[in-house]
């Protein structure tokens, strides 16, 4: 099987990252997973969400689930905390705007105004 | 829902509201029969007769979002509609398995859809929680097990968006090799 050398090396580069990674400051995206969420294109969402931060290598940047959060007509719904920041929650965001999410608020810290529905 | 992939994705995301911590999807499709399994094992809270009784009512549900629980009920009626089950077992405390049968060459069988990518982006979102996924396709199978994963990796998370990207190419490629080379997101539901 070819691929477990390509996942050796993945492991060898991520290893690198992790011991160049500065400080502890982490920032957290949430996708709402329920079935309203994957309905409305969610699993899309979160896989542009994954391939752009792998391919712009943000080694500080997690990923999570979660359930419906009771906004199903916003869906699909992403919740964006930087470290030590409010937490801003995005509608209709499909995959288009997850990489755009990812380029402008957590790349550039610039909030994209029109498609906040909340902040916290 | 489009794709049988996306109701196995809603499925994972029972399971992991339930609290499980282990996660076993079996996939065996028989195309000359054209019928596909699918059943997803957890280790959650499981849930007591009664509730079991309500599941697939969709004015049951344990969320406190919303009133309806669509999940179960969909897929029910996804399956229903080929001439399949759908059928859920559970013990409180002990956890859950729903079983899913649909029958492939029938005209409202959704395609098998992108499963790679379901199973990579829940692996990647849900790093602490370990999956083991097998597919068999006219009895030739393929297995994907975090636990083998996590011990290659060592100390680099499962969460990892290189790992994530390597797993999502992985999962293709061995997906399109039981389907006979299709690409995994081609997959012709009714072979
Ligand atoms: N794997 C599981 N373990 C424990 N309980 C479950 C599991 N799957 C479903 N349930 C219970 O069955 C209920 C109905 O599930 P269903 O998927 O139909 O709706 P939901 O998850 O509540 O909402 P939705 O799927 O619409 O987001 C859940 O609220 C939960 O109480
Ligand atoms: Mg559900």
């Amino acid at each position: 099987m070819k691929s477990l050398a390509d996942l050796e090396r993945v492991r060898l580069e991520a290893q690198e990252r992790m011991r160049l990674r500065e400080s502890g400051a982490s920032s957290k995206l949430t996708v709402a997973m329920g079935t309203c969420g994957i309905a409305a294109g969610a699993r899309d969402t979160l896989a542009a969400l994954l391939d752009e931060i792998a391919k712009r290598r943000l080694a500080h940047v997690h990923v999570v689930q979660t359930g419906c959060v009771g906004l199903c007509e916003y869906e699909p719904l992403v919740e964006v905390t930087l470290a030590g920041q409010d937490k801003v929650t995005y509608t209709y965001v499909n995959a288009e705007r997850a990489r755009q999410i990812i380029a402008r608020h957590v790349v550039n810290g610039q909030i994209i105004g029109e498609w906040v529905l909340a902040r916290s | 829902m489009e794709e049988l992939a996306l109701h196995v994705l809603d499925l994972i995301q029972n399971s992991l509201e339930a609290g499980a911590r282990h996660l076993v999807l079996t996939v065996v499709e028989d195309r000359a029969q054209g019928v596909l399994t699918v059943q997803l094992l957890d280790d959650g809270r499981g849930m007591e007769a009664a509730t079991q009784q309500r599941v697939f009512d969709p004015f049951f549900t344990s969320r406190t979002t919303r009133r309806v629980g669509l999940g179960l009920p969909l897929l029910r009626a996804t399956a229903e509609a080929t001439g399949g089950l759908a059928e859920l077992a559970s013990r409180p405390g002990e956890g859950t398995r729903v079983q899913v049968v649909v029958y492939t060459r029938h005209i409202d069988c959704p395609p098998l859809g992108d499963l790679a990518l379901t199973v990579a982006v829940s692996v990647a979102a849900n790093p602490q929680v370990e999956f083991c996924y097998t597919h068999t396709v006219d009895g030739r199978s393929m297995e994907f097990d975090t636990a083998e994963l996590r011990s290659q990796l060592a100390e680099v998370p499962l969460s990892d968006p290189a790992v994530y990207q390597w797993m999502l190419a992985f999962l293709r490629e061995e997906l399109s090799k039981l389907y006979g080379g299709a690409k995994c997101n081609e997959i012709p539901s009714r072979s």
